[in-house]
């Protein structure tokens, strides 16, 4: 669908060349953000959240878990965002806070995601017995409810060091993105150009790598960035119930410590406000831009207009054709 | 009948799955953790409780098969042991009372947002691309990714504590006592409002995308021009034609919905202090009640898993085809 939409604007896309499925879907992704207004809202977020955590040292004013500020204070020109309970400066904190809280869902993201492909797409490549036993493993995992298994995890392991948590979210969040993936490839592995590059005596790697992936890169970018959503709420979840590193500052942290440290006692606000946000708003800006790869592996889900003149024609004839029955 | 079998022996597997789980876990994790519970607690139990609490978690010279009989035949007379924090009460007593809670909680929130959602996305694809239809799928988006534990203390906030509109705890006024009558249930349902709203906000944006782009799929579908080219009104398209076949994929939408709303309970009556399981969970982890936790853990996902089954039944009921090839 995307081949057909490449228009002299986009003159530099190699059309010809091999790997002209991959570019149709990483460019035709990009094509569609550009675009859909939706996209571009949610990339704009996604790149001011990314360079919060990036810059965190530099912007944050403040230790986040320095506490020789007055306690309690509404927000003002010293402490933008006020200061908790325990004289801490929340701004500082919002801003630490996005920078760990990011490493987690990437980092848990990354790790469930692996999960995902290995599980889900390369048995499913191969078919027969083992991916029978790999799908039945996956629908499995994806009825066990997911926060109560990592729930449990935590409690046991006794460590909340980040690496930890990413590893126990990680380890936790595959099975429904696996799933979709196995049924991508098995749409996508007798396709007639997968079959093209068998008859020519390609490897089952070469396949793999240079005719499946670059189909999947949307589906793929979009299993990731679900990961990512995932990830942050499970960690801010865990973190809630007094199961994460609350010496750390993490969006999840913040709102732990606003509910135990008396922030709806005291009507402070400004205390539980930033935190939540932050993964509010951090998660729109994923699924917005989600949206846009939606477009791309749905063609359907991007047409202004169910009926166009052809489409009226042709319902004409169906129509024409039962009354002479 | 054969549809109903393999559903039947997929829930038989996943239930297995969870139950070795349960049993897996403590002995997988470096240095038993429940040693240090039975260190803990060692002055409080008596010799044959914890005894028992050995057994059940693996501090024995028992072999690991042994154990594993152990467990399951334990598990199959309905033996959860006992709690250490509500010592000498069973876990079973404690589930007893507070998973009628949850699921009341938790049901009637998953219903009202499964509707709620549906019929928000059947309008939003009569509008698509139009700003109802814009507003709409971000919106929902958005609410999809507040966190539950956030949306509660901020309703908390800001209805309970400044406006003093609604209880700030527990699901029952305290000067009652639980009884089938009118009175009490009108304070159970008042106690339960925020809870209730925190689930479903989040929950709607999941139902409505779904239904939406399935009716925008179905839209696109040529039995929907023939009706429109012989004339049935829109209202009649988008209902009678395209909903009720869009709705079809949206049954298997619940798997998924159950998870994210188990997920959002547990977080949701731990705010509110609603007695439910969720509650009793965070209970157990702050007291490193491993037997209780093992309990809850296993009781939350066996009822995931039946009602799981007990959606792909209906699935199979009301889609033919689902029983021919079988839903994943």
């Amino acid at each position: 669908m995307a081949e057909m939409t490449v228009n002299d604007t986009n003159k530099d896309l190699p059309n010809d060349s091999p790997h002209r499925a991959r570019t149709s879907s990483l460019f035709g992704w990009i094509k569609v953000m550009k675009k859909n207004r939706k996209a571009q809202v949610g990339f704009i977020i996604f790149v001011g959240f990314i360079l919060v955590g990036i810059l965190a040292p530099v912007i944050a004013r403040y230790s986040p878990t320095a506490t020789n500020f007055p306690p309690l204070e509404p927000p003002n020109a010293q402490h933008w965002f006020g200061t908790t309970g325990l004289g801490q400066d929340v701004y500082a904190q919002f801003v630490w806070g996005t920078r760990s809280s990011l490493i987690v869902g990437f980092g848990a993201s990354a790790i469930s995601t692996l999960f995902a492909v290995v599980i889900g797409m390369y048995p499913a490549y191969w078919g027969g017995y083992l991916d029978r036993v790999m799908a039945t493993f996956t629908n499995v995992f994806i009825v066990i409810p997911g926060l109560p298994l990592m729930i449990v995890a935590a409690a046991y392991v006794h460590d909340s060091s980040t690496l930890t948590m990413m590893v126990i979210i990680g380890l936790t969040g595959w099975a429904g993105r696996a799933r979709v993936l196995r049924a991508q490839i098995l749409t996508l592995r007798n396709r007639e150009f997968v079959w093209a590059a068998r008859l020519t005596g390609a490897s089952d790697r070469r396949i793999l790598v240079h005719e499946i992936l670059p189909n999947m890169l949307s589906l793929f970018m979009a299993s990731l960035m679900y990961g990512i959503l995932g990830a942050i709420l499970a960690e801010a979840g865990l973190e809630f119930l007094g199961l994460g590193n609350l010496t750390g500052v993490s969006w999840g942290s913040m709102l732990y410590w606003a509910n135990n440290g008396g922030a709806l006692l005291n009507g402070a606000w400004w205390w539980l406000l930033p935190g939540g946000l932050g993964i509010a708003m951090f998660g729109t800006s994923l699924a917005l831009m989600n949206f846009a790869l939606d477009e791309v592996t749905n063609p359907r889900l991007r047409q202004m207009s169910t009926l166009s003149r052809d489409r009226i024609v042709r319902a004409w004839h169906a129509l024409r054709g039962e009354s002479f029955q | 009948m054969r549809y109903i079998l393999d559903r039947l022996g997929f829930l038989l597997i996943s239930a297995w799955a969870a139950v070795t789980i349960n049993f897996i876990l403590p002995r997988l994790m470096p240095g038993n953790p429940a040693l240090l519970m039975v260190d803990r607690y060692q002055g409080e139990l008596g010799p044959r409780a914890l005894a028992a609490i050995k057994l059940q978690f693996g501090i024995t010279s028992q072999p690991m098969l042994t154990q594993y009989w152990h467990y399951l035949g334990n598990l199959l007379q309905g033996h959860l042991g006992i709690s250490l924090t509500y010592y000498p009460v069973s876990v079973s007593h404690i589930i007893a009372t507070s998973l009628p809670w949850t699921l009341g909680l938790a049901g009637t929130a998953t219903v009202i947002a499964a509707i709620l959602g549906t019929l928000l996305g059947i309008f939003a694809a009569w509008k698509r691309n139009l700003r109802t239809d814009s507003i709409l799928t971000t919106g929902t988006t958005f609410t999809g990714a507040i966190p539950h534990q956030y949306l509660g203390l901020l309703l908390l906030l800001i209805l309970s504590y400044h406006f003093h509109w609604f209880p700030v705890a527990h699901s029952y006024s305290a000067s009652m006592t639980p009884q089938w009558t009118f009175p009490f249930a009108e304070t159970v349902v008042y106690h339960s409002l925020l809870p209730a709203v925190t689930i479903v906000v989040p929950g709607l944006g999941g139902w409505l995308l779904h239904m939406r782009n399935n009716m925008i799929q179905t839209l696109g579908d040529d039995y929907i021009v023939f009706a429109q080219a012989k004339g049935v009104s829109p209202r009649g398209v988008m209902l009678r034609h395209a909903a009720r076949n869009a709705l079809l994929p949206s049954v298997t939408n619940f798997a998924m919905a159950i998870g994210f709303v188990v997920g959002g309970v547990l977080l949701v009556e731990v705010v509110f202090s609603y007695p439910g399981v969720g509650y009793q969970l965070f209970t157990a982890v702050q007291n490193e009640d491993y037997p209780l936790m093992q309990g809850l853990f296993l009781i939350i996902s066996l009822s995931v898993l039946v009602l799981n089954f007990l959606v792909d039944l209906l699935y199979g009921l009301i889609d033919p085809r689902a029983r021919r090839t079988g839903v994943a």
